[in-house]
């Protein structure tokens, strides 16, 4: 029970149940009623509290997520959005997610049954397990695992894998386009998104997530912009968002891997993307803008929270203003470039913290200006005089000719 | 590394088939090897109903072929009927009707663009930017006739009616605004990096390809040849009017979607000439019957609609109804060389060349 015991939020209820004796400095009151000898009791009661508590606050968060999006989109684009059902159309995802439920459950013919009921699930229940393991607030975590860092990118890595079988299971070739697109791209990106996460890594000295936060004096993405940018955008194309939303490319294949899935199958996906979406901005939030960290007079909940929604604000541009890019394309940005450039940023840091193993103030200045000298070099090279080849297509600002009379 | 063909059809219900166009498509992998076109599903037999119309309910039905572009479908029908009856238009009338073909050109071409945007990927914003600036111009047409889409604006000899007084000061301020919210819609697509990358050295076709294929309209132009038939062969009063002609370099979905955005400045002038150059008396000569009874005779003007060359080839038995109508539609014959300018690109390029091609599948079917 030790590294649980850690968790504020989690000793509190424990403690208020059980008698034991360590607990007496944490219980405000004397209130607890399983005696010391039955404390698995009240720990199994805890963790299902905070289980019920967890899974109701992401779908809770699913809900205004889909609301802000479709809101925010709105404004993007010149019109109201929803504003019908309740105020400021606030209970509009509470009808759609009603709609949704209530539509009938289409089983293609031609789908392998097992495997087409499965992938849903799968893509859902991974994303659940990332949310325990973010620190929100200096105390205020449920579980802190020492590899929190490698759990995080590989619990993110699963839904590629839930893709490729709804893909393959519909039975369906706008599905199995989408699935195999998925695969392609999914497994790609996350190299850089590794590489860049193993930046973080280095900078914090601790793969647990609590200790990057701790360890974060300058935020990262500050300190280390390289990083940042490789990573938002390896994690725009894991979530599966525009311009990387080639998997389920509207104008293209209709609805990529979910074309043939309807009803709650298809609310199940559309919870997962969107869930997905909440828990990168949060690890985005722990590793790059130093998580609850900020001056102690808000407390760190709200820091927390107000980094997070502004990360999720950023996905919900990207959104509203970028066309998609096309599979080969994709697949060159990640090979040809972000790759380079995570291993790039690795590099640097390596040898700073090589050269530093425990930098003052002064040297972390230092530091945050080498690494934006080598951020504006990259991104000029990379994006000045490799970007016409780095697509394979050799592009060049044009403009029209007129006739003459 | 050997790999399985796989077929697909994609349509006739799809997002982004404009309609309900449908194609076989062959694919490598994400490689298209072959692209057949289907059509028909939106066949009404507008060509043959038009023979139990008389030549003034005619100019319902072309309102309905190319639903984009209603003004120009009435202009062309238009100026065939006065062509096989002898009639002299009034000069308001054709002023009237050339300032509502060149704002149908602007609508079309936003229309166009939107699209074709959206089939790259944008989820919608600058479609909603341009269809904004569209629905204005719908208003304008709502105060002109009474109608946003299927308008019916013209009759035999001009127009049904006038434009209100209120029309007037929108339209100067529509034409004030539009030159803005253009240069608004070129920061966010020209050289955005993404469209440049997408749009570029994709489906290139080649000039003497586009002439053999009797391509017309935005497409040809954008392939470099310099054709417009309101300045080759110009019709109503195109002649008084002076206009540049945007012509592309390189062919390909870039270039088409870079002239069609300068074709909307274009129009935004010749709107401006025609607001300096209309004056006041009847919009339709009063000597013109309500049933028109062309002499025997057949007659075909091709104008220049957003698509390309429209024309109505109309014979006459001496009725009041047309005793045959044929439509040459830019949209199908545009669509003709879909094929020969995706195979070799990737599943994406298709919608997007599709898109560029900007076909009405209510003008391809009819």
């Amino acid at each position: 029970m030790g590294p649980i015991r850690e968790s504020f939020i989690f000793e509190f209820l424990y403690c208020h149940l059980s008698l034991e004796a360590s607990c007496s400095s944490v219980r405000i009151l004397n209130v607890a009623f399983i005696p010391e000898d039955l404390s698995w009791i009240s720990f199994i009661l805890t963790s299902f509290f905070w289980i019920f508590v967890f899974i109701n606050a992401a779908l809770v968060g699913v809900l205004v997520l889909i609301w802000g999006e479709r809101r925010l989109i709105g404004k993007f684009q010149a019109r109201l959005g929803p504003n019908r059902w309740g105020p400021l159309g606030l209970f509009t995802p509470v009808a759609d997610a009603i709609k949704v439920m209530f539509k009938e459950d289409i089983e293609p013919t031609l789908s392998d049954k097992l495997i087409y009921v499965l992938a849903p699930i799968l893509m859902v229940v991974p994303v659940f397990m990332i949310f325990p393991v973010i620190p929100y607030g200096a105390k205020t975590f449920l579980t802190n695992i020492s590899v929190g860092v490698v759990f995080v990118l590989a619990i993110t890595s699963i839904n590629s894998l839930s893709v490729l079988m709804a893909g393959w299971a519909s039975g369906n070739r706008f599905a199995i386009i989408g699935g195999i697109r998925a695969v392609a791209m999914l497994l790609s990106y996350e190299i850089p998104m590794g590489i860049s996460a193993a930046g973080v890594v280095i900078v914090a000295g601790s793969l647990s997530l609590s200790e990057v936060v701790n360890n974060q004096v300058i935020p990262n993405a500050i300190f280390q912009p390289l990083g940042f940018i490789t990573f938002l955008i390896a994690s725009t194309a894991e979530l599966n968002r525009s311009p990387f939303d080639i998997t389920e490319a509207e104008s293209e294949l209709v609805a990529g891997y979910m074309t043939d899935y309807s009803s709650m199958k298809f609310g199940l996906f559309y919870l997962g993307e969107f869930m997905a979406t909440i828990a990168s901005s949060a690890i985005i939030v722990t590793f790059y803008f130093s998580g609850w960290r900020g001056p102690t007079f808000i407390p760190s909940e709200i820091w927390f929270l107000t980094k997070w929604v502004g990360v999720i604000a950023i996905f919900i541009w990207f959104r509203a203003t970028f066309p998609r890019l096309r599979i080969d394309q994709i697949m060159s940005l990640a090979w040809k470039g972000l790759f380079e450039l995570s291993l790039i940023n690795l590099l640097v840091l390596a040898l700073m913290i090589a050269i530093w193993p425990d930098p003052s103030g002064m040297q972390l200045l230092i530091m945050t200006l080498v690494n934006w000298v080598v951020f504006f070099l990259s991104i000029y090279i990379f994006g000045k005089i490799l970007s016409p080849n780095l697509t394979g297509n050799k592009i060049k600002k044009r403009s029209v000719v007129y006739g003459l009379d | 590394m050997s790999t399985e063909l796989v077929t697909m059809n994609i349509g006739p219900i799809h997002p982004s088939t404009h309609g309900v166009f449908r194609m076989r498509v062959t694919f490598d992998g994400e490689t298209i090897i072959d692209a057949e076109p289907i059509i028909g599903y939106l066949h009404r037999g507008s060509e043959k109903l038009a023979e139990e119309r008389t030549y003034t309910q005619v100019v319902t039905l072309t309102d309905r072929m190319d639903y984009t572009a209603s003004m120009t479908n009435n202009q062309a029908y238009i100026l065939s009927v006065e062509k096989l009856s002898g009639i002299t238009p009034s000069v308001r009338g054709v002023w009237l009707r050339m300032i509502a073909a060149e704002l149908q050109r602007i609508a079309a071409h936003s229309v166009a663009i939107g699209f074709l945007i959206n089939d790259l990927g944008a989820w919608h914003t600058p479609l909603l930017y341009l269809l904004r600036e569209r629905e204005k111009i719908l208003e304008l047409f709502e105060m002109m006739c009474g109608a946003r889409i299927t308008n019916s604006y013209l009759r035999p000899g001009g127009v049904f009616m006038d434009a209100p007084d209120e029309f007037w000061p929108s339209l100067n301020k529509f034409l004030d605004d539009m030159p803005n919210r253009l240069d608004d819609i070129e920061n966010l697509l020209t050289d955005n990096e993404i469209i440049l990358a997408r749009t570029q050295n994709v489906a290139i076709l080649k000039k003497e390809d586009a002439i053999n294929a009797s391509i017309t309209g935005p497409m040809l132009r954008a392939s470099g040849v310099d054709w417009d038939l309101r300045h080759r062969n110009p019709y109503d009063f195109y002649e008084k009017i002076s206009f540049r002609r945007p012509l592309g370099t390189v062919g390909d979905n870039n270039d088409r979607y870079l002239v069609r955005l300068q074709e909307i400045r274009e129009s935004l002038k010749i709107v401006e000439q025609c607001l300096d150059l209309i004056e006041p008396g009847p919009v339709k000569p009063e000597e013109v019957p309500f049933l028109v009874r062309p002499p025997q005779g057949e007659s075909y003007v091709p104008i220049e609609a957003p698509k390309g060359e429209l024309g109505f080839y109309l014979v006459s038995d001496g009725s009041i109804s047309p005793f045959r109508c044929h439509v040459r539609a830019p949209s199908l014959i545009n669509l003709t060389l879909l094929r020969d300018m995706v195979i070799g690109y990737k599943i994406a390029d298709l919608f997007v060349t599709f898109g560029s091609i900007d076909v009405n599948m209510g003008e391809v079917d009819r």
